[in-house]
């Protein structure tokens, strides 16, 4: 299922050139500022759970799984070299489960650890509040890397989609209409960093039974439904 | 000609006198009247103002923009109904403070239309072909920087048109209504050049559009998300006068600052407080100093490219 030469190229692809510093830049952005916060407020639990929370899981996470997850497939799709791996022995789910484990990854190094050491800086992983919100990273990553994959498969607007379902949908109408948290993957994290913090600092507004549902559900849906798609891809071209 | 070819037969030398000729097929010079550098640098104008919205592109590839404007007029129709419905005696949102509530919808705007002026001609390597017609990198890079930067006032200012409509026709005060509106157009102007600025020198670096999409909107969000972190902690401290001057590293914030300091709106900064007028001074030289990187930045960067 899982095949190193295209997990090779698919790294290449998201990490080459300058790329992986783009995407170190958000990381490092979220450190200094946590040292930042440190040296003007000192240690706060409280403070650290609401940057940990504002800022790394409802802002970072959803743009480096974007980055991650249609950047893995989406630009192979775009300029029509997805075919030379296409014409490849390689089943077709398997290319999508290479990725996915790819861009799970990718999004993890660049978000789940960032917020573990943003975490330690803020207040000393006190009342678990770092590694709860790094376990949260780390449970957003994979879905958020699934949900995004398929994204690329699918639409060659991948990136726009993304982003106004993390902003748009997660933040803006998840703080104004209640019914749009119980869909929003950032939820569904927060739901199991509730149950690892001991939910007094990290709340959530689904339980973990859905949460967990829903989590697995929507990766094993949208990975299988990814894979269908490229079956049946047809390449069109540049508009 | 091909009867002349095989009449010649094999053995003879290619270089044979008599035997070389050059045929006139009938090309001719062009010596109409030729319209010039400033109406080609229009010409990108107008074709870069029309392509932000999907006009003369595909179907596709309207349909995201002209969303993104139907979602940004929507709560200012909405605002104006309420107004008019309820007879209140003023619009329940200052003309300032509109484009700061829908920062989230513009900075979507930037990111899809910024990449889509410039990265596909780095792409498709159509650089070099631009600069073969009379124009020079600064009409380019002015030609494209106006084109989105006009877009986005399209884009700002026609809530704030809607609103001011809607405020006449309730019958509210006229001089009050007109001075609130010319202040939000002076704002959303520099608030457009601002963008435009930032999303073209971004998206102008990578030939891909989904990366230049994802930096542009990660620049925009991040900034603002960091700033206000910042600015709700220092809040919290009891050191006011830090706000203001952490409000200078975001974009968002810079309007907003410059805005609240010299056109009459009220800050949004935490604690309501915005910047006094000399640091708003600061704030206005920040903007138009950043508005000219952006420039001197693009200009830079398509002194290089392609040639």
């Amino acid at each position: 299922m899982y095949d190193p030469t295209v997990a090779r190229l698919t790294y290449r692809a998201l990490l080459g050139r300058r790329r992986a510093l783009i995407l170190g830049a958000l990381p490092l952005l979220l450190v200094v500022i946590s040292l930042a916060v440190r040296g003007l407020a000192g240690a706060d639990d409280q403070t650290a759970a609401d940057v940990l929370g504002g800022l790394a899981l409802a802002t970072m996470v959803p743009i480096i799984g974007v980055i991650a997850g249609t950047g893995a497939i989406g630009p192979e799709i775009d300029d029509g070299s997805v075919v030379y791996l296409l014409s490849k022995p390689i089943k077709r789910p398997t290319i999508i489960y290479t990725k996915l484990i790819v861009a799970i990854a990718v999004t993890m190094v660049f978000s789940a650890v960032p917020t573990l050491i943003a975490g330690f800086v803020l207040n000393g992983n006190g009342r678990q509040v770092a590694v709860a919100y790094t376990v949260a990273a780390l449970v957003a990553s994979i879905a958020y890397a699934a949900l995004f994959l398929l994204l690329g498969t699918v639409s060659r607007h991948a990136v726009v989609l993304g982003l106004v379902y993390a902003l748009v949908w997660e933040a803006l109408f998840g703080s104004l209409v209640p019914g749009a948290r119980t869909l929003s993957v950032q939820q569904w994290s927060l739901a199991v960093a509730q149950k690892v913090s001991g939910g007094e600092l990290v709340t959530s507004d689904v339980s973990l039974t859905t949460g967990t549902v829903l989590l697995v559900a929507v990766t094993v849906l949208a990975t299988w439904y990814a894979g269908r798609k490229l079956r049946t891809l047809t390449l069109a071209g540049e508009e | 000609m091909a009867a002349e070819q095989s009449v010649r037969s094999p053995q003879t030398p290619a270089t044979a006198s008599g035997d070389t000729r050059i045929h006139n097929i009938g090309y001719r010079s062009y010596d109409g009247p030729r319209l010039g550098r400033s109406y080609a640098r229009l010409s990108l104008y107008s074709q870069s103002l029309r392509g932000s919205y999907g006009l003369g592109r595909s179907v596709k590839s309207k349909v995201l923009p002209m969303l993104l404007f139907v979602v940004m007029c929507v709560p200012a129709a909405i605002m104006v109904a309420v107004s008019v419905a309820t007879k209140a005696g003023d619009l329940p949102v200052d003309y300032t403070r509109y484009a700061i509530i829908m920062q989230a919808v513009i900075s979507l705007y930037v990111a899809s239309q910024a990449p889509q002026s410039v990265s596909r001609d780095l792409r498709f390597k159509t650089v070099p072909l631009y600069f073969s017609r009379p124009i020079e990198t600064s009409d380019y890079v002015r030609a494209k920087y106006a084109a989105l930067a006009s877009a986005l006032f399209i884009l700002t200012a026609s809530p704030l048109l809607v609103l001011y409509i809607g405020a006449l026709l309730a019958e509210l005060d006229f001089a009050d209504q007109t001075k609130g509106f010319a202040q939000g157009l002076v704002s959303v102007a520099l608030l457009s050049l601002l963008f435009a600025g930032i999303g073209l020198v971004i998206a102008s670096v990578t030939p891909r559009r989904g990366f230049g999409i994802a930096a542009v909107i990660a620049v925009l969000t991040i900034s603002y998300g960091a700033v206000s972190t910042l600015q709700a902690i220092a809040d919290v401290q009891g050191s006011g006068g830090s706000i203001a001057w952490i409000g200078l590293f975001s974009p968002v914030t810079l309007i907003d600052g410059v805005q609240s300091a010299f056109l009459g709106a009220s800050s949004t900064f935490p604690g309501g407080v915005g910047p006094s007028n000399a640091e708003g001074v600061v704030y206005v030289l920040f903007s138009l100093g950043l508005i000219a990187a952006c420039y001197g930045l693009l200009m830079r960067r398509y002194k290089k490219v392609g040639l």
